[in-house]
């Protein structure tokens, strides 16, 4: 039975959730701008585009967070992973910040700081509710 | 606040609809994947047993899952309809944040999970935060 408190492993399924959704979205968004306008007439190009380096990297890393994201819930609760994983958005707002020096307005960083904070408060708690043994697995153990 | 115009604009009561269409599918398809998952078992630990080939069996066998990869699929279509008729700007901030706070309930409703005061402030907090991020 999963304990309550995370692993160090955990954390780093909970992190690939958090950074491979975004990073993938991005690498998507940044593959299909690249590429002239598609046409439904000719669905082939959609599927063309399905190899493209950043498109194929987006696809990867979102097959990655679904991996991920199945495993997290696994031995987490719902409530803990989703609040826990929203964390990606901030990391992605620090990197537009930092790496692209994009501006953000002061309602991003209030934003930010209430994502952590909120981030803060799930994680502090047990990743998952504690429910009573059936007896027959109590049974077995002993 | 401004009420957009209903000559070119979908209404505030169909706008409504639609992101609500979002939400609800998407909380069904979470709540009904988290429960897949509950059900099968912590995956680590299969993996450790029966290898990756044991765990991805373990996932795709099970019924609840797809059921929950079905309704996460039809609230990315209900987006790609929203997203025809409304402002992104307005479309994904609102999803994102509101599925937080209806995933906390169905949690507690549907899952039985402990939703105690930390994880209401937690969900509410992430919710404003997804908003005023993603505005």
């Amino acid at each position: 039975m999963a304990q309550p408190k995370l692993s160090p492993w955990q954390y780093m399924i909970l992190a690939l959730v958090s950074i491979c959704a975004p990073l993938g979205d991005t690498c998507l968004s940044r593959g299909m701008t690249r590429l002239p306008p598609i046409s439904l007439n000719h669905p082939g190009t959609l599927i063309a585009a399905v190899f493209t380096p950043w498109i194929a990297v987006g696809i990867a890393l979102l097959i990655g967070f679904f991996a991920s994201y199945l495993t997290a819930l696994s031995w987490a609760d719902l409530t803990y992973v989703l609040p826990a994983t929203a964390f990606g958005n901030v990391i992605v707002a620090l990197l537009s910040r930092f790496w692209l020096h994009e501006t953000i307005s002061w309602q991003r960083w209030a934003g930010i700081v209430l994502i952590t904070v909120g981030v803060g408060f799930v994680a502090q708690g047990p990743a998952l509710t504690e429910r009573p043994v059936p007896a027959v697995e109590q049974e077995q153990a002993s | 606040m401004t009420i957009p115009s209903t000559a070119l604009q979908p209404g505030v009561w169909s706008s409504a609809a639609m992101i609500a269409a979002i939400v609800l599918a998407s909380t069904a398809g979470e709540v009904l994947t988290a429960a897949a998952m509950k059900s099968i078992g912590d995956l680590d630990e299969i993996r450790a047993h029966s290898g990756l080939k044991g765990a991805i069996r373990a996932v795709i066998t099970c019924p609840l899952f797809f059921a929950g990869v079905s309704f996460l699929a039809l609230a990315f279509f209900s987006l790609l309809f929203a997203l025809n008729h409304l402002n992104l700007s307005l479309v994904a901030p609102a999803s994102a944040s509101l599925t937080l706070v209806t995933n906390a309930v169905a949690g507690k409703i549907f899952l039985k999970e402990n939703v105690d005061r930390r994880r209401w402030t937690a969900a509410v907090l992430v919710c404003i935060g997804v908003y005023l991020l993603a505005h």
